[in-house]
């Protein structure tokens, strides 16, 4: 199981930098969104995989580690801001430079290589 | 205390000459001159004690954490320093008052000279290697500001600049060398640090501290290949020639080695290095001065010269050597200050420093050329001068010299060489300059100058005179002192007089005087054969150095601050392969011991469906609604999971969160472009296919690695102490509200903040809203469709209940403020979806602004009423009650910090979605042109 979600992780990882490597706002946010899913569950596995053993006193015989848990939802909320700014960043900056390019502006030929761009 | 007053006073001073400009040319001077005095009669009244072989040592307290006290130190050293310093700087400061000429300003030029004055006496002074070192800066920066005083000149502030370039750099390889120092002693303590030169001498990063060091000492004081600021630095007034070049500015460097020379020396790699630059700076300092026709360019190599023959003497293996060298010093700074003096006089009475026009003066002024006459033939090694006592124990240290092995004979034939040449440039001073025919077409024509401008010159020439005949009487005292402080009061016999018998030195010496006279006789050979070199100006070198460093950055910058987001992104990305992956090199065993949970095929099909809609979400990126619906198939799957392995909450905040997230998503999609060009080309989406998959395989193989291996967590004690000491029995909720409390409202606010910017960013926005969508098919007049407004009504109070309960049970069962806070922000966000803003208005009349900050306020309230009962921030209270009907139950003063959360929660998401979701409701702008 434990390769499973790491295989899992791995490839939320590798879809979320792809993502976030575009050129252009709305793919970059939708990166950042899978990037942080891959931030989450990596976090959250840091206690280490359990199945039914909430950490609810009473419940069950055994306990999953809580801290990361505790730590897991505020960093979910907290993304969950930043995904908005993020966005609404984005949303601004087009309506002020009138493109959604991350780099605010349009390279000229898109076909050139990097470093003529510079 | 009064050690304290040496280096204050002058700093005090500093504003004296500023204050007193306006009173006039004479009373300014007297008036600057004041504190300098003071200091020089302080460190006259130390000299009984100095010469009885203390060590007076005042200390304050500055940053004791870091080790950095306010102390100064006054021994044998830092007294012969002092004394040149203060005296010196007086007969300057007297000497300036008649060289400066009306248009210069008196009191800026006072300034700057006292305060330069104060940081060598910092220097000299400091018991503390950082504290000397920010003295050390601050000489670098006021010699600058002096050598720069005519800023109206092109080579003055080039040469300046130059100076402050060389010497700042060195400045900052000193710093290096004084930290490494201070962490091999373990204390910046200079005290200290001199009294442990065998621990720092067998310390592995010995070299490396020397090196820099003496970096350090090389640059101030114009070493080889370091030298070339000094002939630059001529182009400041001479009283700052006169006083930075004979005493003070690059004696900072020699006193730096003398001042370490009981910590560093005596290793072969000190001998190599100090007496190599030293004798290479003697020889080419000698040699070039020969050739300069400007007096002072001269005089400035013979001050490279000398201040390479100290160096030299520094660095011999004999005690005997370091006694030289500081005789040494004090005849240099007496006679190179006349000799500055003497050639300012000329330049300021015959209008020009050129030797080819400069003939004849003695019939103009022959006292000053007698003054000059003194000076320069001390320079040269004369006997009965100053400059012959410290010269003949150079020649006398040379003969015992074995660094070089078999070599070592050169070292005396080439120190006799550069006293050859030393004799050669003295004689042409003199000759040149005083006899030699008539003046060439000078701007003005020469007379002496006023009384009080030779006073200071009488002064040192009277010196250079008396050290010369009485060395015993007059500088006896003084040298073994500062020798004693040098060699750690080890000091071996030496005899000061001037006649030790006819022996080998006194043969070099006149051999010296033979060939620099027959040298001098045939100078235009020499001139001839010099003039086939062509000649280098440092300053063009210098500056093209300077303009090639300064193109390499900006080329530099240029590559990697392009403005463009995409490369930064990808130049962290690359980094996080190295960092990231680097380390993973090492570990040989991926799988850990931990047993681990066997497959199901539940999970197998659950990964199987967040990987493909994972690929999805990738694949139809450009697509952008599409994509935006298989993310959303994987934040539910992520919830899923959450749930799967025992993190109730968890799963409960990331699918209240996902409703929001894609909500808002799809909103902000509305005002973007709903597809995505295609843009990069086919080798860019290869590249970032490979850095993003390398990064994946990092990423998914650290957290095998980890999660295979067993487990040390500190998670025992929350839950033994959760219900006993928190009162809950969710762990995770109490952990929040309770444990973590304060991380918590950390949380909180940050959501806050992000909410109140999304505000600002909102207002004002120019948004472009479509008519329809991206196929030109306008969108439906049926904005509100009625099953939805009659549904979302209904669900309305269901989903409130739903959240108080989620809110209720928190302490004790998966729920708690974030996640019911979420709940009721999604059932207000369904209200306005179903029935619009519009109508919503009028019926939802909360300031969501107002609401945030009422949240975060509760839960400070809250926290900060632990401190009426004299407990920490945020420490809960709780207790068990029973009421007729409901039976016992639990109240906590955790709730009511929940309750701030849950506040804090709704607000800010509501905040954020209602307002973006107003902007559909303005007027719509017209198509975007495309």
């Amino acid at each position: 199981m434990e390769a499973l979600f790491a295989f899992c992780v791995g490839i939320l990882t590798t879809c979320g930098i792809f993502l976030v490597l575009r050129s252009r706002t709305f793919p970059v946010v939708v990166g950042l969104t899978l990037l942080s899913y891959a931030v989450n569950l990596f976090l959250f596995s840091m206690g280490r995989l359990s199945v039914d053993s909430a950490a609810v006193i009473g419940a069950n015989s055994t306990y999953a580690d809580p801290l990361p848990q505790a730590l897991v939802l505020t960093a979910i909320v907290i993304g969950f801001a930043m995904t908005a700014f993020v966005v609404i960043l984005s949303m601004r900056g087009r309506g002020d430079l009138g493109n959604d390019h991350v780099d605010g502006r349009i390279p000229d030929h898109s076909s050139l290589t990097d470093k003529e761009k510079s | 205390m009064s050690l304290f007053w040496i280096p204050l006073l002058p700093a005090l001073g500093v504003l004296a000459p500023l204050l007193s400009a306006k009173l006039g040319r004479t009373q300014c001077a007297f008036i600057t001159a004041a504190a300098p005095a003071l200091s020089l009669l302080l460190v006259l009244l130390m000299a009984p004690a100095v010469f009885s072989g203390e060590t007076l040592i005042v200390s304050m307290n500055w940053v004791p954490a870091l080790g950095m006290n306010l102390s100064f130190r006054m021994d044998g050293l830092a007294f012969l320093f002092a004394l040149l310093i203060l005296g010196i700087g007086l007969l300057i400061i007297l000497y300036a008052r008649y060289y400066l000429s009306a248009k210069d300003s008196m009191g800026k030029f006072y300034a700057y000279l006292i305060l330069f004055m104060t940081a060598m006496l910092g220097i000299v002074l400091s018991n503390n290697l950082i504290q000397l070192w920010m003295f050390w800066e601050l000489t670098s920066i006021s010699s600058f500001l002096l050598i720069s005083f005519w800023h109206g000149k092109t080579e003055g502030r080039k040469g300046a600049r130059m100076a402050l370039t060389v010497t700042g750099a060195g400045g900052l390889a000193l710093l290096a060398g004084l930290i490494l120092i201070g962490k091999i002693v373990g204390s910046y303590d200079l005290e200290v640090v001199i009294s442990s030169g065998d621990l720092i001498r067998a310390h592995g990063a010995y070299p490396v501290a020397l090196v820099l060091i003496l970096l350090g000492a090389f640059t101030k004081s114009a070493q080889f290949p370091f030298h070339f600021w000094l002939p630059h630095a001529m182009a400041a007034p001479t009283p700052v020639s006169a006083y930075l070049h004979s005493a003070t500015m690059v004696k900072a460097g020699i006193f730096l080695m003398a001042r370490f020379y009981p910590a560093l020396s005596g290793t072969e790699l000190w001998f190599i290095i100090v007496s190599m630059t030293g004798l290479a700076t003697l020889l080419l300092g000698a040699y070039t001065a020969l050739f300069k026709h400007d007096i002072k360019g001269l005089l400035a190599y013979s001050t490279i010269s000398h201040l390479g023959l100290i160096t030299l003497l520094l660095g011999m293996d004999t005690q005997l050597a370091a006694i030289a060298a500081i005789f040494h010093i004090i005849n240099h700074a007496i006679f190179k200050a006349s000799l500055f003096m003497a050639a300012g006089i000329i330049d300021h009475e015959a209008g020009t420093r050129d030797m080819r026009r400069l003939n004849g003066l003695w019939k103009f002024m022959p006292y000053t050329a007698t003054l000059a006459m003194v000076a320069a033939a001390s320079m040269a090694g004369v006997p009965l001068l100053n400059g012959f006592l410290s010269k003949e124990m150079f020649f006398a240290e040379t003969l015992h010299q074995h660094t070089l092995g078999s070599l070592s004979w050169m070292i005396p034939v080439l120190a006799t060489l550069a006293a050859i040449f030393s004799v050669a440039y003295s004689l042409r001073f003199i000759h040149d300059v005083f006899f030699n025919g008539e003046p060439i077409d000078l701007p003005k024509t020469p007379h002496e100058p006023p009384r009080y401008m030779k006073v200071p010159v009488e002064i040192l020439v009277g010196l250079c005179l008396l050290v010369g005949i009485f060395p015993g009487l007059i500088v006896g005292k003084l040298l073994f002192s500062a020798s004693s402080a040098v060699l750690l009061g080890d000091v071996p016999d030496y005899s000061l007089s001037i006649w030790h018998g006819f022996n080998l030195p006194l043969t070099m010496s006149i051999v010296a005087m033979l060939f620099g006279i027959i040298i001098y006789h045939n100078r235009r050979k020499l001139f001839k054969f010099q003039s086939q070199f062509p000649e280098t100006d440092a300053k063009i070198v210098f500056e093209s150095i300077i303009q090639c460093m300064v193109r390499g950055t900006q080329k530099i910058n240029a590559y990697f601050e392009n403005g463009s987001l995409q490369r930064y992104m990808l130049m962290v990305l690359l980094l996080v392969i190295v960092f990231a992956g680097h380390p993973l090199l090492d570990l040989l065993q991926t799988e850990g011991t931990r047993t681990q949970l066997p497959l199901t095929s539940l999970s197998i099909i659950m990964a199987t469906l967040l990987v493909l809609s994972a690929f999805a979400t990738v694949i139809w990126h450009r697509q952008r609604y599409i994509s935006l619906l298989t993310l959303s198939v994987v934040g539910l799957i992520v919830s899923v999971s959450f749930s799967y392995f025992s993190a109730p909450d968890l799963a409960l905040t990331q699918l209240s969160v996902e409703v929001v997230t894609i909500t808002l998503l799809m909103l902000a999609l509305f005002f973007l472009p709903q597809q995505t060009p295609k843009e990069s080309s086919p080798g860019r989406v290869a590249r970032d296919l490979g850095v993003a998959a390398i990064i994946g395989g990092i990423i998914g193989t650290i957290n095998y690695a980890i999660m295979t291996r067993p487990q040390l967590s500190i998670s025992e004690f929350f839950l033994e102490n959760s219900k006993p000491g928190g009162g809950g029995t969710n762990v995770v909720n109490v952990i929040l509200v309770d444990f973590r409390g304060f991380d918590t409202f950390g949380e909180i606010l940050v959501l806050g903040i992000a909410a109140l910017g999304i505000f600002k960013l909102i207002n004002r926005m120019k948004v472009f809203m479509p008519s329809g969508d991206s196929k030109g098919i306008n969108w439906t007049k049926d904005s509100h469709p009625m099953i939805l407004r009659t549904v979302s009504q209904s669900l309305l109070p269901l989903a409130l209940l739903v959240s108080a309960y989620i809110f209720l049970r928190g302490h004790n069962m998966p729920g708690g403020g974030f996640i019911a806070g979420l709940i009721t922000a999604v059932a207000i966000i369904l209200q306005y979806i179903a029935h619009g803003v519009d109508w919503i208005k009028p019926r939802l009349k909360i300031n969501y602004q107002w609401a945030i900050a009422i949240g975060v306020l509760i839960a400070a309230i809250t926290g900060a009423g632990s401190w009426l009962f004299d407990r920490p921030f945020l420490t809960s209270w709780f207790d068990y009650f029973s009421l007729p009907l409901l039976g016992e139950f639990e109240l906590a003063s955790a709730i009511a910090f929940d309750l701030g959360v849950y506040i804090t929660v709704v607000a800010a998401t509501l905040l954020i979605l209602a307002n973006l979701g107003k902007l559909t409701t303005s007027h719509r702008p017209k198509m975007e042109d495309k």
